[in-house]
């Protein structure tokens, strides 16, 4: 345990300055403040929308572009990035040669990139309701102080972090097998697009493809809000495709230590 | 120099798929010494060093660090190693320090040996450089502070005179005697160039196509050497000729003729044979094979 620990730690000091970590933070703050200047400036068109619509439309500027695109491309850069680190540094032997289970290195990885993201998606949340409220300081006039929407936009979020494990675990191996960028980067970037597309369409297998967790999330929870006799904001946490997400997540986070001990040291 | 067995390894195979790559290796490194683990290349060194630090399994209780046997005791083992595999593996985007501050974190070791390891390789004035801007004999450096961070008794460097310059190969040896002599460590030292860990070791194993072909002190080695005698005369050509017609086995290097020595009688009769046909004879001396050479002729049987 004591070994996981300090890996944690190593991974966090040794990713600090890099993009790997700093895109956790940054990607957030920087579509926040578009979106949020966007709205700013076009005020005028949700202004006359009840507090409870002003928020919907708000996050769901957020939550479609995120939830289709920029939740899986940021997992595909982040895993490929935090691995690369040691591609790059010959460090895989090195690291494996030292008096700590091989075991701890490797998962105290995975759970760093883990952590990543759902720093990145709790900044999400949590700068989306900053903003919302920031913007009814600047224009009174809107009505995001009369909704607490904060609540259910956190568990949003967690639904969305816990469908985009799936593809963490996946890209997590594919970034371990290859140390190029185009490999991991180019098939992610494809299994994404086919998802988005079989979402989209609807087909009825699309659950089993974990690139369209994320928005098979976001398509339950507005069926499951939309369909609310009471006019509730609730829905489930825990539906199918999350289910097949944190299946396929801890599948391939076993498959993928087998596969590194193998591949690596040779 | 301590009689305690650091590395032993018994009959030791390993294969790759159906391709043998150590064939009964039987390695035997004792505690103080510096042993030269020599080979060419794809000889079977790397694979050695693997499966001595158990990046690579041996199936049964072969390999034994300390006197235990690796399989069962990895972690209490591998504290006590020090390792650097082909190249150093360092963070370029992490300065020398941080490199070493990382890895302190890892191993739980006090930031303050940090310093000394800096200091030990020379790196202090560039300590703060980012490690993907320092020459490949500081990264040498740097890779040997890093697996000198927790204090090991055994240190294993897979050919870290790779690349460097006269001056960068001068460095390591120093260093690597500092670390003999002052602090008491055992040092496993692979290379595929005999003239590049000679003067260093005190030890020597050679391996060629995962068989280990010999081991034993550098003075074996020596005393292994076949004897030669080296001649120089006013007509080089004509001398050798001369002997030739006389049943001898002649060579001619540079400026010298070459005959394997058999006894001083022998010597004598070429020398009278030399003179009887009015050949000058400037030169006649008793020398030893040269070490690279019976490398060499070791590594092509």
């Amino acid at each position: 345990m004591q070994g996981f620990l300090l890996s944690i730690r190593s991974e966090f000091y040794k990713t600090r300055k890099t993009l790997a970590f700093l895109s956790a933070i940054l990607l957030p703050l920087i579509l926040c403040i578009l979106i949020t200047a966007g709205f700013y400036t076009h005020a005028d068109k949700i202004m006359f929308l009840s507090a409870k619509m002003q928020w919907f439309r708000f996050s769901g500027a957020f939550l479609g572009v995120m939830g289709s695109l920029i939740l899986p491309i940021l997992i595909i850069f982040q895993t490929f990035s935090i691995n690369n680190i040691e591609h790059r540094a010959e460090m895989w032997k090195s690291l494996f040669s030292l008096p700590i289970h091989k075991w701890s290195i490797y998962s105290a990885k995975y759970v760093y990139v883990v952590f990543l993201n759902a720093l990145c998606i709790t900044l999400f949340a949590s700068f989306i309701i900053a903003s919302g409220y920031l913007l009814n300081v600047l224009n009174p006039e809107l009505k995001f102080n009369q909704f607490d929407i904060s609540g259910i936009l956190f568990k949003l979020h967690l639904k969305l972090f816990l469908a985009s494990l799936g593809i963490l675990s996946i890209q997590f191996l594919f970034s371990l097998l290859w140390a190029d960028f185009l490999k991991p980067m180019g098939i992610g970037f494809m299994l994404t697009v086919f998802g988005i597309i079989t979402a989209n369409l609807g087909w009825k297998y699309a659950f089993t493809i974990p690139y369209t967790h994320p928005m098979l999330a976001l398509q339950s929870m507005m069926k499951q809000v939309l369909n609310n006799q009471n006019g509730q904001m609730e829905f489930d946490l825990l539906s199918q495709e999350i289910y097949v997400s944190l299946i396929v997540a801890a599948i391939t986070f076993i498959i993928g230590y087998f596969v590194i001990i193998k591949r690596i040291i040779r | 120099m301590g009689s305690k067995l650091i590395i032993e390894t018994r009959n030791l195979s390993y294969r790759f798929g159906n391709q043998l790559v150590l064939d009964q290796v039987s390695l035997n490194v004792r505690e103080g010494s510096i042993y030269g683990f020599l080979g060419p290349n794809g000889a079977g060194k790397t694979t050695t060093i693997k499966v001595l630090l158990n990046l690579l399994q041996a199936r049964e209780e072969k390999v034994f660090l300390f006197g235990k046997d690796l399989n069962n005791n990895r972690i209490e083992i591998l504290t006590g190693i020090g390792s650097l595999i082909e190249q150093p593996a360092i963070y370029s985007h992490l300065s020398g320090k941080e490199n070493l501050l990382n890895r302190a974190l890892l191993l739980s070791v006090p930031a303050a040996r940090v310093h000394e390891m800096l200091n030990l390789v020379n790196l202090t004035e560039h300590a703060d450089k980012k490690a993907g801007k320092y020459s490949l004999g500081m990264k040498q450096r740097l890779g040997i502070a890093l697996a000198l961070l927790h204090d090991p008794k055994l240190l294993i460097l897979d050919e870290p005179t790779n690349g460097l310059d006269p001056n960068g190969i001068i460095e390591i040896r120093q260093l690597i005697r500092k670390l003999v002599e002052e602090r008491g460590k055992t040092v496993f030292i692979s290379s595929h160039l005999l003239s590049e860990v000679e003067k260093m070791v005190t030890h020597v194993g050679i391996i060629n196509s995962g068989k280990l072909l010999f081991q034993g002190t550098i003075q074996e080695l020596h005393n292994v050497s076949m004897k030669q005698l080296e001649i120089q005369t006013n007509d080089l050509i004509s001398s050798k000729e001369l002997l030739c017609k006389n049943g001898y086995q002649v060579e001619i290097l540079s400026d010298t003729i070459l005959i394997p020595y058999l006894s001083e009688n022998h010597s004598a009769e070429i020398n009278r044979l030399l003179v009887k046909h009015d050949h000058k004879v400037y030169n006649l001396t008793l020398s030893k094979q040269n070490l690279e050479n019976l490398f060499l002729s070791i590594t092509q049987i």
